[in-house]
């Protein structure tokens, strides 16, 4: 196995989609000579040609747009959007067009489709390069939602993503694109969806959390170690569809439960979660269900590392789920 | 795939007004598109059909039969003349007004009327309201009610079929109110730098609503705008059945042969409301609406027929009665049908039924299976 970073994990799954299945395609801005402003698509366009490999015009609505014309016509096309805070314009072709067709149509009509694009902050880029706006989609009934931590599952999410039946939007930890290694299995690796991973077992706490935000959580529970709490890490790859079980048994094995995550935190994702806990562990609840998350504010640009959730401030929630 | 540039059209086509009948029914006879006369008596028909069929369908909406109907009186040259350029395999992207399009290339009536009931004859199971209709058979994509958004979707199914090597057309239809939308302005933009084979068609029918094209844009004309997308821009008098085959038949075969995109402004009169739930006295005057009853596309083809003799007032009878039966009977048939299963709420979600949805079903199937209907429901 090669040990890759996230972003080649991204490009080598491009790369295997396309040459296995002629009608895998990709469109985007500034995608196809430059390869992505981050280089996820590098490579695709020498190898595959301009007719698969296209760069678009400057238009969110006009990329998704076109991508639902080509799945509609029998196309698996793989759109990217530059950034997640630039995927506003296309919202009403997401979650009204490709989000619905299926159900518009009783079946007649479907959608696949990957929308790729790089979310999160860590990286300096202030409100417009920076937000995890994940619930909008999430809310959105007809779109599957899912989130690598690490290279292989990026890769093997991707592949799952692009062999779905169904509407994918495929959020990329961009703060971890280059920062985190690993090994990635070649050829058709598929991690299914709906299903969470142990990133660290750990019997006395459990911090929910999935995408960037899994080594925030990691780098807590080795702070709660060094206390003496052995503190499970769940990465729950895949917000839709959720895997609930995990979750609930996670929840219960332990009876504390943290929820971490970058969005802000009304109606953030954490609020789901938490409410699943109450609604199916609440027996087996020790401690309130925490959330540590970002603020309800715009993302900001000089004091970002105070708004994003870091392992200290996870840390102190993972204490007073432990001390309650 | 890199943009290839094409010159503006030459002419002004996109200022002028695209007109082979006259007002006496007497044609053009340089731009007359020489139809045979069986083709020219179908055309005839099924502008009839369609004056008939929203006539009935408008009547059931009257008596609550269905709960909501937009009628395409006026326009049935722009939605038939067009319509009729379409190959079985082409792909239609329909707005409001386009149902009629769906019937002409053999949408079965009771899968239509099934929608607007949205019972178990529905294709799709009572999942929209009425008027949007999708049919897989005929690549009639299901109509979206946010405006404009099927453009950009169009030239995408476009270009699929370009790459996929197939000789496939999109037509894209939209109103004038549509050609305000961002996404107008994208998929003609998209349309103009990729030139995949589509036509795009705006039926400028005078009225978004309760807004007059007028108000809608400071353009002098909205075919014109095409000029900006780099593709020709055609205005055709949409009240002109061969005015509207002759351009739309022109932009079909261009973009079959690889010659890319064509806008054409159709422009027609909706001398309806805007749907069954409009009240246009509210916002024009009854003498605008009776100008243009003078301009009646049906009329107008009429004339055309009877004075080349290729139809009579007896067989004009006939093909009414012969048409009204049709819609009885498959509105009997339509109506017949049950209403659609309750599973129904949580099916075409995603291609399988995800757990969580099977339990909220389960929540209250108890309460439907005792009552036969959910707590909530509405008469509609």
């Amino acid at each position: 196995m090669a040990v890759m970073t996230v972003l080649q994990a991204v490009n080598d799954a491009l790369h295997h989609a396309m040459g296995a299945d002629r009608d895998v395609v990709v469109l985007g801005e500034d995608i196809a000579e430059l390869g992505g402003v981050f280089r996820a698509t590098d490579g695709l366009l020498a190898k595959h040609g301009p007719e698969r490999v296209m760069n678009t015009p400057l238009a969110e609505s006009g990329i998704i747009g076109t991508a639902i014309g080509m799945a509609l016509y029998g196309l698996k096309p793989v759109p990217e959007i530059q950034f997640l805070d630039f995927i506003y314009p296309a919202f009403d072709q997401i979650v009204s067009e490709a989000a619905k067709m299926r159900y518009r149509s009783g079946g007649q009509f479907t959608c696949p489709m990957v929308i790729r694009t790089p979310y999160g902050g860590g990286i300096r880029g202030g409100h417009y390069h920076s937000q995890s706006s994940e619930t909008y989609f999430i809310h959105t009934p007809g779109l599957k939602v899912v989130v690598p931590s690490n290279p292989a599952d990026t890769k093997g999410l991707l592949l799952e993503a692009i062999a779905d039946p169904d509407p994918v939007v495929f959020l990329e930890p961009k703060a971890i694109y280059r920062t985190v290694k690993g090994e990635v299995p070649e050829g058709d690796h598929r991690v299914p969806f709906g299903k969470a991973a142990v990133a660290r077992e750990g019997a006395d706490a459990v911090v929910l959390c999935w995408g960037a935000m899994v080594h925030t959580a990691l780098k807590a529970a080795a702070l709660a170690e060094e206390q003496g709490w052995q503190v499970e890490v769940l990465d729950l790859r895949s917000l839709v569809p959720l895997d609930e079980e995990a979750v609930v048994e996670a929840a219960k094995r332990s009876g504390r439960v943290v929820i971490l995550h970058e969005a802000p935190r009304t109606n953030g994702f954490g609020g789901e979660l938490a409410a699943l806990v109450a609604e199916r562990a609440f027996e087996w609840l020790r401690a309130p269900v925490l959330r540590v998350t970002g603020f309800d504010t715009p993302f900001p640009y000089t004091l970002e590392h105070i708004y994003m959730p870091d392992a200290k401030r996870t840390f102190k929630a993972i204490e007073r789920v432990m001390t309650f | 795939m890199a943009p290839r540039r094409h010159a503006t059209p030459a002419g002004e086509a996109d200022l002028g007004l695209l007109r082979v009948l006259r007002d006496d029914g007497s044609s053009d006879r340089s731009l007359d598109p020489h139809l045979p006369p069986e083709r020219c008596v179908e055309l005839h028909r099924r502008m009839l059909f369609l004056r008939e069929f929203d006539r009935k369908m408008l009547g059931l909406q009257r008596q609550g039969r269905i709960a909501f109907y937009g009628a395409s009186l006026g326009q049935e040259a722009a939605v038939v003349g067009s319509a009729a350029c379409a190959l079985p395999g082409d792909w239609v992207f329909p707005a409001l007004r386009e149902g009629g399009a769906a019937l002409l290339r053999g949408m079965p009536l009771r899968t239509y009327i099934g929608q607007l009931y949205g019972n178990s004859a529905d294709e799709s199971l009572g999942h929209q309201q009425p008027m949007h209709f999708s049919w897989r058979a005929g690549n009639h994509v299901s109509l979206s009610s946010p405006i404009g958004t099927q453009i950009p979707q169009a030239v995408g199914a476009a270009m699929a079929a370009r790459l996929r090597g197939d000789r496939t057309v999109v037509l894209a239809y939209m109103g004038d109110g549509a050609t305000s939308e961002g996404d107008f302005h994208v998929g003609m933009n998209f349309a103009g730098v990729f030139r995949p084979p589509v036509v795009l068609l705006c039926q400028n029918n005078g009225w978004a609503i309760s807004v007059p094209v007028s108000a809608q844009t400071a353009s002098e004309t909205i075919a014109v705008k095409a000029r900006a997308y780099g593709m020709p821009g055609i205005r055709v008098d949409g009240n002109d059945v061969l005015a509207v085959f002759a351009a739309v038949s022109a932009a079909v075969e261009r973009a079959r042969s690889g010659g890319g995109p064509t806008f054409l402004e159709l422009l027609t009169y909706r001398r309806l409301g805007h749907s069954s739930s409009d009240d246009p006295s509210r916002y024009r005057e009854e003498g605008e609406v009776k100008e243009w009853e003078r301009k009646d596309p049906v009329d107008r083809f009429r004339k055309y027929l009877l004075r080349r003799r290729l139809w009579s007032a007896r067989q004009e009878e006939k093909a009414l009665a012969e048409i009204g039966a049709e819609i009885q009977a498959a509105v009997r048939e339509a109506e017949a049908a049950p209403e659609p299963p309750l599973e129904s709420l949580v099916r075409h979600v995603y291609a399988e039924v995800p757990a969580p949805l099977e339990a909220q079903l389960d929540e209250v199937r108890p309460a439907f299976r005792a009552g036969g209907k959910a707590e909530g429901a509405f008469p509609l």
